[in-house]
C-alpha cells in the first residue's frame, strides 16, 4: 500500500515536470512568445499585478459579483426546494420542469442578461444566480424528498412538534443531498460569474483576462489564467479532501 | 392525483407563465426591453430563421458542435480507458482530470481565440476542451462498475485483455458513460456558443450580438429559443441511443 502511494505521487510529479519542462523548452526552443510566453516572464507579470494591486481590484468586483449570485441562488434554490416538496402533488409538478430548464444551456441566455441587466456586474449577478439556482432547488428537492414516510410516521404518533419534526427528521435527512447542491451551485455559480464577465463586463478578473488577450500582452494574460487555475485548484483540493474525509467516515 | 392531471396541472401551469408574460409585455412594461411570446413568435418567421443568414449560421454552429461532441468522445473514451486500466493510472491521475474539470474555462477562452484565430476551429476546439472531461470522468468511473468476479472469471477462461474490454468492460460501462455524453453534448454546446459569443464575427454570435445591440429583444429571444431547442433535441437523441445499447440488459 505505502509502496502504491510513492508510484502514484511520482507519476503526477513526472507529468507535472513534463509539462512545466515542456513550457520552459518550448518557449526557448523557438514557440512564438504571442502565443506561448516564458514561465519567467509570466512569473514577472503576475508579480507586477500583485504588487500594482490591480489583482485585489479585478478579484474584489469578481468576488462581490459571486457572493451576490450565489446567495441569491442559495436562498432561492432552498426555499423554492423546501417549498415544492410540501406536497406531493406540487413536487409532481415542479420537479420535471426545473430539471427541463437545467437541461437547457442556459449560456444561450446570456446576451438577453445583458440586454435586460446592462453591462456593469447586475447581469453577471442575475445570470450567475440562474445558473447556480437550479441544481440547489433541484438537490434541496431531492433531499426533501428522500425523507422515509416510516420516521415520520413514528414521530407523530408519538406526538413530536412539526418544529421538532423538522429538527430532527427532515433536516438530518435532506442535509446531505443539499450539501451537495450547494457545491455543485457554487463552482457552476463561479464559472458562470467568471464567463459572464470574460464576454461582456466593465471590469472583473473575466473582463481583465478578455482585454490582456484584445491587446495581446500574452505573458499579463497567462498570469491571470494561473492565478484563477491556483483558486480553482484549491477550492477543488478542499472538496475533495473533505469528502474522502466523509466516505472514511 | 392522477397522472393525467398532474400533466394538465403543469401544462396549465406553463400556459399561465406564458399568458402572464404576454400581459406584462403589452400593457404593464413600459420598457422596449420586453418582448412578449406573440412578438417572439412573429419574429421566429420569417425575421430570424427567415433570414439565410440566421440558417447558415445556427448550421454551422451545428456542425461545429457535432464535430467538437465527435472528437471530445472518440478522445475522452480513449484517455478514459487508457487511464482506468490499471489501478495505479486511475489513482494518479483520475485527481488530476477532476482537477483540470474543476477549472472554469471560460478564462481560457481569450487564449483559445489567441492560439486558434476566429474561425470555426475556436469553436470547435473549445467545445471539445469542455465535452472530454465529463467522457473521461464517466468512462473511469463506468470501468470501476464491473465486478472484479466477472473480470476474473473471464479472465480465468483464457480471454485477453482486448476481448475483456470488447465484452465486459465495454456493456458495462453503458449507464456511466452515456450519462458523461448526456452532459458532454451540453458542455460542449455551452462551449461552442461562448466561443461564438466571445468572437461574435459571423455565426449565430454574430446575430446574438447584432439583435442585442439594436434592443431587439424579440429577435434575440427567438433565435435564442431555437438554438434551445436544438439543444433538447439533441440530448433527446444521445438518450435514444443510449436506450438501444442498453438494450442487453432487459
Amino acid at each position: 500500500m505505502r509502496r502504491d502511494r510513492v508510484i502514484v505521487l511520482s507519476i503526477q510529479f513526472a507529468l507535472l515536470a513534463t509539462l512545466f519542462g515542456g513550457w520552459y523548452l518550448a518557449t526557448h526552443r523557438g514557440v512564438r512568445a504571442l502565443l506561448l510566453p516564458p514561465p519567467e516572464l509570466v512569473w514577472r507579470e503576475m508579480q507586477s499585478l500583485w504588487v500594482s494591486g490591480r489583482l485585489w481590484a479585478a478579484a474584489a468586483v469578481t468576488l462581490t459579483t459571486i457572493a451576490q449570485a450565489y446567495v441569491l441562488a442559495a436562498v432561492a434554490g432552498i426555499a423554492v426546494g423546501f417549498l415544492v416538496t410540501r406536497s406531493r402533488a406540487l413536487m409532481n409538478i415542479f420537479e420535471p420542469v426545473l430539471t427541463g430548464i437545467f437541461a437547457v444551456p442556459l449560456t444561450l441566455f446570456f446576451p438577453l442578461f445583458v440586454v435586460f441587466f446592462g453591462i456593469g456586474p447586475e447581469s453577471k449577478i442575475a445570470y450567475g444566480a440562474t445558473q447556480s439556482f437550479f441544481p440547489i432547488a433541484l438537490n434541496t428537492i431531492a433531499g426533501f424528498s428522500s425523507v422515509d414516510e416510516l420516521y415520520l410516521r413514528a414521530a407523530r404518533a408519538m406526538g413530536a412538534s412539526s418544529v421538532s419534526q423538522f429538527r430532527y427528521i427532515y433536516l438530518p435527512a435532506a442535509l446531505p443531498v443539499t450539501v451537495t447542491g450547494l457545491r455543485i451551485g457554487f463552482f457552476i455559480c463561479i464559472a458562470a460569474v467568471l464567463g459572464g464577465e470574460t464576454l461582456a463586463a466593465v471590469s472583473g478578473v473575466g473582463k481583465s483576462i478578455a482585454l490582456s488577450a484584445e491587446l495581446m500582452e500574452t505573458a499579463r494574460l497567462y498570469a491571470w489564467i494561473v492565478y484563477v487555475v491556483s483558486v480553482s485548484v484549491t477550492l477543488n483540493l478542499l472538496v475533495l479532501a473533505a469528502e474522502s474525509r466523509r466516505e472514511r467516515e | 392525483m392522477t397522472a393525467t392531471q398532474v400533466r394538465l396541472t403543469r401544462l396549465a401551469l406553463i400556459v399561465l407563465l406564458l399568458l402572464l408574460w404576454e400581459l406584462d409585455a403589452r400593457f404593464v412594461s413600459t420598457s422596449s426591453l420586453i418582448a412578449g411570446p406573440s412578438d417572439v413568435a412573429l419574429a421566429w418567421w420569417p425575421k430570424v430563421m427567415g433570414d439565410p443568414g440566421v440558417r447558415h449560421a445556427v448550421l454551422v454552429t451545428l456542425i461545429e458542435l457535432v464535430i467538437a461532441f465527435v472528437l471530445s468522445v472518440v478522445f475522452g473514451m480513449l484517455i478514459g480507458i487508457l487511464v482506468g486500466l490499471s489501478n495505479i493510472g486511475r489513482r494518479s491521475l483520475y485527481p488530476i482530470v477532476l482537477l483540470l474539470y474543476g477549472i472554469p474555462q471560460a478564462i481560457l477562452l481569450p487564449l483559445f481565440v489567441l492560439i486558434f484565430g476566429i474561425g470555426p476551429a475556436v469553436k470547435i476546439a473549445f467545445g471539445f476542451s469542455h465535452g472530454i472531461f465529463p467522457v473521461i470522468v464517466n468512462t473511469i468511473a463506468g470501468m470501476r462498475n464491473v465486478s472484479p468476479l466477472l473480470m476474473n472469471s473471464f479472465a480465468a477462461m483464457g480471454a485477453t485483455r482486448m476481448q475483456q474490454v470488447r465484452h465486459v468492460i465495454f456493456p458495462h460501462m453503458v449507464t456511466t458513460v452515456f450519462a458523461g455524453l448526456r452532459l458532454a453534448m451540453t458542455l460542449t454546446l455551452l462551449g461552442v456558443v461562448l466561443a461564438e459569443i466571445f468572437v461574435s464575427q459571423g455565426g449565430i454570435g454574430f446575430y446574438t450580438l447584432a439583435y442585442s445591440e439594436s434592443f431587439n429583444p424579440s429577435a434575440l429571444m427567438a433565435l435564442v429559443l431555437t438554438l434551445a431547442l436544438m439543444a433538447i433535441a439533441l440530448n433527446e437523441l444521445v438518450r435514444l441511443i443510449e436506450a438501444r445499447f442498453s438494450r442487453w440488459k432487459e
